[in-house]
Order: structure tokens, then sequence, then C-alpha cells
């Protein structure tokens, strides 16, 4: 028997989470870049290690747990530590990702990446720099050493991107 | 005569920083230690005034540092009581000198249906080096459980030691759960029986007194960086009888007598075990290490950890909703728990920011997690440079991170 880490869960039904790949793809009014400098903005006002902690724990427990048809070994992203689970779907030419921890600081950190990733098309996604977490201080979060499964998470969105781009100019070159 | 521990703090510069504008407490030991200045400056003077290859050139400088090395040599030797400095090899470390034991001895006397035997609460160094080799001679790797309060099942012992049991290989002191083992009375029972012993020492030279003639331990394997020296240094101690009859590890240089196309044929003892440019500096500020515990005296070290283990378990028991794991009696100061139901990353990440140092995760002690029914744990590890002050100060720091994470 693993020990369970979380809260109960909060996750959403399996018959909602179409509805809700759509509102991740549609509400998205902000560009890539402008969302990001929301979120630094955001942070710009904690001072302290601490307070920025406890703002990332308050967005990991916003942040629904992913439906239990995706949090499996499929779309496990293996960090040493703590795990990270990344699903995507294309909607209307945009991506949604959805994505969970086991951890909750690194949840809120899996929180930010969504709402900045999330409803952008793959050439959006493929084209814009990820800055916001080099400004956020966060950057010690994505080093390979911590194994926390967030490195590969970004790497994992930008594949899909790739996956989804790839996939799209290979209908039109049919068309 | 009593640790004077500020006087001591002091020979750690490292000690003194401040790591996110709060002062650095050191709570990951069991990782490795801090060197201390005498360490710091023996391996600046060695790469100022000395740094040549030993053993082998004969001018000045390469003597000179050939002799300090076969001084480290005699410093292990006294350290741990060995009879004779042949029986000391220089290694990697740990891990090194488990994998040399494993290959070497696996290959002179592991046969297919033999069996090797260790414990649950092996370091991964002391597991997986045996299980390659019983998987190259089909040999069966056997294991000696240990019950909740992280104890070895003695009474397993019997059962477990068969006549195919060709090696048992054990750890001094637990790294993840602090358990002291009773290697002394295991190593009897194996004895009674035959069966060589290896001993992981790689956390209990650095708490306590290890005598290996004492002991009557074939094999003792550390680290140099877990006892305040330089990393990528270990030791090797074996009983002569047993490393004059095993193979060598690895081949090239310096491990050799007479070389042709045809055959080969191998130096003495202990150089037969040490292939290629070694590392002499990691080897000679282990020896300035050594001394340096040993001018502390272990006995006051061990007296003075004592208290603090009594102390640290005393403020972690207040602690509600902390879940200690391993509880022996005989421990040394590491401790690993985990905070109600929060993830030990989350904690770890926390503590750092609040300036205190431990290690999160599974330890390199899976099996370990495993007979928990847990993913991982927070490690705080302490030695004799750390103070009840800072036992005070991290417990209001874990205080205050499960009510961040509540």
């Amino acid at each position: 028997m693993q020990k369970e880490w979380k809260k109960p869960c909060r996750c959403f039904p399996e018959s909602v989470h179409n509805k809700v790949s759509s509102i991740l793809v549609k509400r998205i009014k902000m560009n890539l870049r402008d969302v990001q400098r929301d979120i630094v903005d955001e942070f710009s006002v904690f001072e302290d290690w601490l307070d920025k902690y406890n703002y990332l724990i308050e967005l990991g427990n916003e942040l629904p747990d992913l439906a239990p048809a995706y949090k499996t070994d499929e779309y496990l992203i293996r960090g040493c530590q703590s795990r990270v689970w990344l699903h995507a779907e294309l909607k209307d030419g945009k991506i949604a990702f959805m994505a969970d921890s086991d951890a909750v600081i690194v949840k809120g950190i899996v929180a930010l990446l969504v709402r900045v990733m999330s409803g952008r098309t793959p050439d959006e996604i493929l084209e814009d720099d990820l800055f916001f977490i080099d400004e956020i201080g966060l950057r010690q979060n994505l080093s390979p050493t911590r194994s926390n499964g967030l490195l590969a998470m970004v790497k994992k969105m930008r594949l899909y991107a790739l996956a989804y781009q790839a996939k799209a100019n290979d209908k039109t070159s049919k068309k | 005569m009593a640790l004077n521990i500020p006087h001591i703090r002091n020979d750690f510069p490292i000690l003194g920083q401040q790591v996110y504008n709060k002062p650095l407490i050191y709570f990951d030991n069991g990782a490795t230690t801090h060197k201390p200045n005498v360490v710091i400056q023996t391996v600046r003077e060695l790469q100022e005034m000395y740094n040549s290859s030993i053993h082998r050139g004969l001018h000045y400088l390469s003597d000179r540092m050939t002799e300090r090395y076969e001084a480290a040599r005699e410093s292990v030797r006294s350290f741990i009581n060995a009879a004779s400095a042949s029986e000391v090899i220089f290694t990697s470390g740990t891990t090194g000198s488990i994998n040399t034991v494993a290959f070497s001895f696996g290959e002179k006397y592991i046969k297919k249906g033999d069996e090797v035997l260790i414990t649950e609460m092996e370091h991964h160094s002391n597991l997986v080096p045996w299980q390659m080799m019983c998987e190259r001679k089909g040999a069966r790797l056997r294991v000696i459980p240990m019950d909740d309060r992280g104890e070895l099942v003695m009474g397993s012992l019997d059962q477990l030691i068969t006549e195919k049991t060709r090696i048992l290989a054990l750890v001094h002191a637990s790294n993840s759960l602090g358990t002291v083992n009773p290697v002394k009375e295991i190593i009897q029972m194996a004895h009674a029986r035959d069966v060589p012993v290896l001993v992981d020492g790689a956390q209990m030279v650095q708490h306590g007194e290890v005598d290996v003639r004492d002991l009557d331990c074939d094999f003792y394997v550390f680290s140099a960086h877990k006892i305040f020296g330089p990393t990528g240094s270990g030791v090797l101690y074996g009983k002569e009888k047993w490393l004059e009859g095993l193979p060598p590890y690895q081949g090239g240089g310096d491990m050799v007598d007479r070389v042709t196309f045809k055959s080969t044929t191998y130096n003495a003892l202990p150089f037969k075990f040490e292939a290629g440019t070694t590392n002499y500096t990691g080897a000679i500020g282990m020896g300035t290490a050594l001394e340096y515990v040993k001018s502390l005296g272990i006995s006051e070290i061990r007296e003075y950890e004592a208290n603090l283990i009594r102390f640290m378990l005393e403020k972690l028991d207040g602690i509600p909703g902390l879940t200690l794991f391993g509880r022996a009696r005989q421990r040394i100061s590491v401790f690993s728990f985990l905070l109600d139901q929060t993830h030990p990353y989350d904690a770890g990440m926390i503590l750092d920011k609040m300036g205190i140092a431990v290690r999160t995760g599974t330890h390199c002690t899976q099996p370990v997690m495993d007979h928990f029914g847990i993913t991982g744990t927070i490690r705080a590890s302490l030695v004799f440079y750390n103070t009840e002050e800072e036992v005070v100060r991290f417990a209001e720091g874990v205080e205050k991170t499960m009510q961040m994470l509540s």
C-alpha cells in the first residue's frame, strides 16, 4: 500500500472533463507573453520566499486534480521524488493541457505552466520562450538535478506541440 | 573532556554562512559532511607544493607525495585498528569498495545456486552490486528482514544463514533509519558457519569507534567525504587472507608486477586493487580528516551526539502529526520522518528557504520505503558540529512548514 499524500480528491468527474478542456481553450485572451508578464507581476509583491511558496501552495490546491483516467503511468512524467502527470488535447487548433502532481508546491508550478501554455496553438508554444520561471526565481525547480518532473513536463508540453504541429502540417500538405 | 562546539564550528568555514539571509542549519550530513580547515589546507598544500603521481617517479615531488599517501594509509589503519596497512585499499568511496568485493569475491567464490545474504535496510550501494553479481553467477540474493522499529529480526538469521550462503553483507548504521546493527554478534553467528562478512560503515565511522579486529569483520568499507574528508575517496579494508586470494577488480597501471602479451602477474597488496592513478589528494585529505576526528576524541563525539539524539527525539516527538520512521534502540543521529499527509518534497523545499538543509526522498533505500508503505521521507542527519540551538530552530521550522502545508 502506497501512502496517499493528497487531501480528498477534487478532480473533475469524467462527464465534465470535455467541457473543462473546452473552457481552457476558449477563455484565453492574452498572448503567451502577456500571461507570463501577469504572473511575474503577481509574484513581485512577495518579498519573502515563504510567501511565494504560500502562493504556490494556494495555486496548487486550487488546480483541480486530473481525472483518474489520466492519472496513470501512461501520463506520468517520472521525477525521482515528486510525480507529475500531463494530458493534452487539441481543440480548434489549440492545445488544452491538464496536469497534476503529488507534491503541492510542484503542483502550484504545474498550475502556472498550464495557465501559460493552455489555449495556445502549437506554433505559439514552439515560438515563444518561457521566461516567467526565471523571473519569479523558480529556475532551480526546473534544474535536471531536482528530478521533480517539472523540466520533463515543459519538454513534454513542447513535444505535444511539435506533434500537433506536424499533424496539422501533414493534413494541409495532403489537401 | 567535553567537546568545545563553538571552537569546533570555527574549524568548518562553510558553517558560518547565511543562506537566503538566514543562518545555515546543515542537517544533511548523511549525504556528505563538511570539511574542516585542516583538510582544506592539506588538499591545497598538495596541489600547490607536491602534485606528482605516486609510486612511479623517482623524483623529489613524487617521493613526497608517495610518502604522504602511505602515511594516510597508516592513518586509516590505525583509525580502524587493522592489523596491517596492506589491508587498507584506497578506493573511490563506499560504492567503489563494495563493487570491488562483489566482483572479485563473486568471480572467485560464487557459483550457481549459492546464496548471498544482505539485509532489508541496505543502501542501494550494498544491494545492487550483489544483485548484479548474483544475476551473473546464477546465485540467489536473500534478505534478513527488519521489524517496524527498524531493527533486524535477529531470530531469522539462524534460518537464513545456510550451507549455501557464501557471504553476508550488511550495513553498520542505516542511512535512512539511523539503526546501528549488532554487527559483532552477527559476524560471530556468520563465522560459526564459515560465512565471511562485509560491513558497510559509511554512516558509522563518523559517529563511533570502529575496530575491525574487535568486530572480526572480513571486509569493512567507508567513504572519506562522510567523515569530513574530500569526495571521491574511500576505503576497502579486507583481511589479508581474503584480499590475497581475490582476483583484481580492475586492470591497469600500478596494480601489476610483470606484463607481457601472454600474461600478467599482479602487484602485492594493497596495490593489486589500486589500478590506475589513484585519487591521492583525496586519500591524503582523508588521512588528515581521520587525524582531526581522532584529535577531538571519538568517545567524546559519541557522548556529545548521544545527548543530541535524545534532545532531537524529544523535540520531534513533541510535534503533533510528525511520524518518525526508525526507532531502533541503538542509533546514530539520523532521523527520517513525515509530516501528516504532506509530501516530503514540499516540506524539503520550504525548509530550504528557511536556511535548513535536509534530504528528502528514498535516500537510496527504496526497499526500506516499501517496508513502511511510503514513497519517501524527510531526513535530518546531524554530526558533532550541530547544536541543540539548531535543533530548536529546526523544530520551529518543521512546525511552520506543517502550518503552511495544512
